[in-house]
């Protein structure tokens, strides 16, 4: 069953992929989205079995990869709840997006490849979830990392796809180095990349120390910070999280399912399948929980202040994905998947409701080009107001327990970053409010704004005259619409919508207690992540005041959108006039970009430069090949010299090369 | 009294006018044709002053069929001179640099 699930998406994905022009696109879509769904039934039901404690964890055996000396590393699916968990949430997401992707893509020339791709990242995806080992979990996140890059750049005629593309990739190779690095340390140590082998020795070596330029380093901190260097490339944690955002050049499926619900979630994953290891160095949890915190912070930040509503989005992630680090790094891993779980639901809802916005407004992203869409698509807004409630905690939905569990789970550990990532999480909490409904608020209620976008002009003059005359007297010299009426999506992209809006109301209710609950949990994880019973029951012994913060932040974050967006909309103006400073950090990203470019980009292409100049072309070329090629050039100008053409020089010659060996005769 | 040294002389001194006539003439490829023969005579003079000077009669013989090849030579060359002026229309030596490189 498990083969099955893990690899009918690659079946499907190279069927579709190289057969594509041969059965045609409407065929590939079928067999992938087809496939997906079984998947995603058979992933359910391996959940359903966890979930109700009657699935027993095992591994299945595939092949066997690489056997070198002590190294041996077999492909294996290894089935267990944490596996269970994310293989649902992969292949559910998966098969929605697939699904939407009829409606998204249906002008697009080249659906079967993308189609392709998408079940190409999924299958990447499940080998890295199911993987027993760190090598075959490897393959799978440069897998998906493939994917990724592949899908970034789909519309590979734009030249902004493919340098977001070409970012993503490279600042994921630095995560990657780290994570390497991780694994061959890993293998140093505990002599073998089997996980289930490194954690159960995992006790034997905490607090061995290994000495570094004079230091002595633990060996458990280093391997953990490595791997976490690994997990924040992937999860675009601060410092590395600058590809995500770019990543938003993807068509918005894929925004939903790799850089939303699946794969960024990969490195909180890798940290929850790896618990036990972090649980032997207390530093490398404090700088998880303080990334985390940072990383929350910075992104809730920059999200507040852009214009472009699928970079508001990829922020939140960015943000989320940050509330799920601290909450490992304060040893809550039941609680960091669980909001990984309700995370995948509600924000793939925002970005395939902002995909639908996307698709009524003609591929119009900025939002200051919306305005008053609530009664064009009355579906996607309450598609998406589910989402952003459930994204900002409203009492009852998945993200009001997910994110109270890791905030309470962040007091109660009692450490001090576990405290300092409280108070980074409430006010994330309200940042989170205010921007999302910030975004709500600036697409859906107001006035319409878009008779100036550009993409909405050229929909409307595309659209002929006769068809827009007889409107023509509807409208005043005051009307804003430009003759241009959004309409709803089609249905393949309203039923995603649906289940994942039910997903994102109900998800938190249904599994917070197989996820977080202290006895619950135990019983529902059986030690496929480490599972704190303690910090658990200490969740419900938090005060009051605690409990209530996020409820208080999200109608806070809510009023204060409210007044500022909708009641009065002067007051932005006036911060972005009186204190641009501020305003243009916000809305440059921190700098990050710029600062990167000078550290890194800008040294890097001086150095290529020289070493392709000086070191290439002005030593290694002008003495080596160039070299040759110019002597044989100057001997043969010489050499041609001799060949006049004239027959008296030639017979000069033969007189002078006659005499020469008469004389070596007679000598 | 004229001896063997004498005829060589005369014979080395044909020699080398003919094979500057060849060298140094950049007019004209009868001259060249002329320079030839100059060569093969200063060759059968050299053959026959050696033929009398060691009273054997080889020399002598084979100075007769130099002059027949010579002959041949003559009549073949001016051939090929009168087909290569119907061409070129010139026969300037300057302008026989077809086999430049």
């Amino acid at each position: 069953m498990i083969q099955l699930l893990v690899f009918l998406p690659l079946l499907m994905a190279l069927v579709a992929g190289l057969g594509g022009r041969m059965i045609g696109h409407t065929a590939a879509k079928a067999l992938t989205t087809g496939g997906l769904f079984v998947s995603a039934a058979l992933a359910w039901t391996i959940f359903i079995g966890f979930w109700l404690n009657d699935a027993t964890p095992s591994t299945v055996a595939v092949l066997d990869w690489i056997e070198s000396g002590g190294l041996f590393v077999r492909w294996a699916l290894k089935v267990d709840t944490l596996t269970a968990v994310m293989l649902v949430v992969v292949t559910s997401v998966s098969a929605l997006v697939h699904l939407y992707s009829w409606g998204y893509m249906a002008e697009d020339p080249s659906q079967s490849r993308f189609f392709a791709y998408l079940s190409l990242f999924t299958f990447a995806m499940l080998m890295l979830v199911t993987a027993d080992n760190l090598v075959q979990m490897f393959f799978g996140w440069e897998g998906v990392g493939l994917a990724s890059y592949l899908l970034i750049g789909f519309w590979y005629t734009k030249p902004s796809a493919n340098a977001a593309a070409i970012k993503a990739f490279v600042v994921n190779r630095v995560g990657d180095f780290g994570f390497s690095l991780g694994i061959f340390g890993t293998f140093l140590v505990f002599g073998t990349v089997s996980i289930d082998a490194i954690l159960a020795a995992v006790p034997s070596h905490a607090g061995q120390t290994f000495s570094f330029l004079g230091a002595q380093v633990d060996v458990m901190t280093c391997l953990c910070l490595l791997l976490f260097v690994g997990a924040c490339g992937k999860s675009a944690q601060l410092g590395l999280h600058t590809w995500l955002p770019d990543a938003m050049e993807g068509p918005t499926p894929v925004s939903a399912l790799i850089h939303a619900a699946t794969m960024v979630t990969a490195g909180v994953f890798m940290v929850c399948r790896l618990s036990p290891m972090f649980e032997a160095s207390e530093t490398a949890l404090m700088v998880v929980t303080i990334v985390g915190a940072c990383t929350a912070f910075f992104a809730a930040t920059v999200g507040m202040v852009q214009n472009d509503i699928k970079r508001v989005i990829a922020y939140s992630t960015c943000s989320q994905l940050g509330y799920m680090f601290f909450a490992a790094g304060t040893g809550a891993y039941g609680v960091a998947m669980f909001h990984l779980f309700t995370h995948a639901f509600f924000k793939a809802l925002l970005f395939l409701g902002a995909g639908s916005v996307i698709h009524a407004m003609h591929h119009e992203q900025d939002m200051r080009f919306y305005g008053g869409l609530r009664r064009h698509i009355p579906i996607t807004f309450w598609m998406m107001t589910i989402g952003t409630l459930a994204l900002t905690g409203f009492f009852f939905t998945a993200g009001y327990y997910s994110k109270d569990a890791i905030l309470e789970a962040a007091y109660a550990s009692g450490t001090a970053h576990g405290t300092f990532a409280f108070v980074v999480g409430a006010l994330v909490a309200l940042l989170t409010s205010f921007y999302s409904w910030r975004l709500v608020f600036l697409t859906f209620f107001g006035q319409p704004r878009w008779a100036a976008s550009e993409h909405v002009q050229h929909a409307v003059h595309a659209s002929g005259h006769e068809a827009h005359h007889g409107h023509d007297h509807h409208h005043g010299p005051d009307d804003r619409t430009a003759g241009y009426h959004p309409h709803e999506s089609p249905p393949t992209m309203l039923v995603p919508l649906f289940v994942l809006g039910a997903g994102a109301l109900l998800a938190g209710w249904l599994w917070h207690g197989a996820f977080v609950e202290a006895e619950e949990g135990a019983a529902f994880w059986r030690g496929s992540l480490a599972f704190d019973t303690h910090l658990m029951h200490a969740l419900h012994e938090v005060p009051a005041w605690v409990v209530w913060t996020p409820s208080v932040a999200f109608f806070a974050g809510l009023g204060l959108a409210w007044h500022v967006f909708l009641n009065k909309p002067s007051i932005p103006l006036w911060w972005k006039r009186e204190v641009p400073g501020l305003y243009d950090f916000l809305l440059k990203k921190w700098y990050f970009d710029e600062l990167y470019n000078a550290v890194f980009v800008k040294p890097a292409l001086w150095f290529g430069q020289a070493f392709w100049t000086r070191g290439d072309q002005q030593t290694i070329d002008r003495f080596g090949p160039n070299g040759a090629a110019d002597v044989v050039v100057a001997g043969a100008a010489t050499l041609r010299r001799f060949q006049s053409g004239y027959v008296y020089s030639y017979a000069l010659v033969m007189l002078v090369g006659l005499a020469a060996a008469a004389a070596w005769m007679m000598r | 009294m004229i001896g063997l040294t004498h005829y060589l002389v005369v014979s080395a001194a044909l020699f080398v006018m003919g094979v500057f006539g060849i060298f140094l003439n950049r007019r004209n490829i009868i001259i060249i044709l002329m320079a030839l023969e100059l060569i093969l005579l200063a060759v059968n003079i050299n053959l026959v002053a050696f033929s009398a000077y060691l009273h054997q009669v080889h020399g002598q013989i084979f100075a007769m069929f130099v002059l027949t090849v010579a002959a041949g030579e003559a009549a073949i060359g001016l051939a090929i001179l009168v087909i290569y002026f119907r061409g070129r229309g010139t026969v300037a030596v300057d302008q026989a640099d077809m086999m430049k490189g």
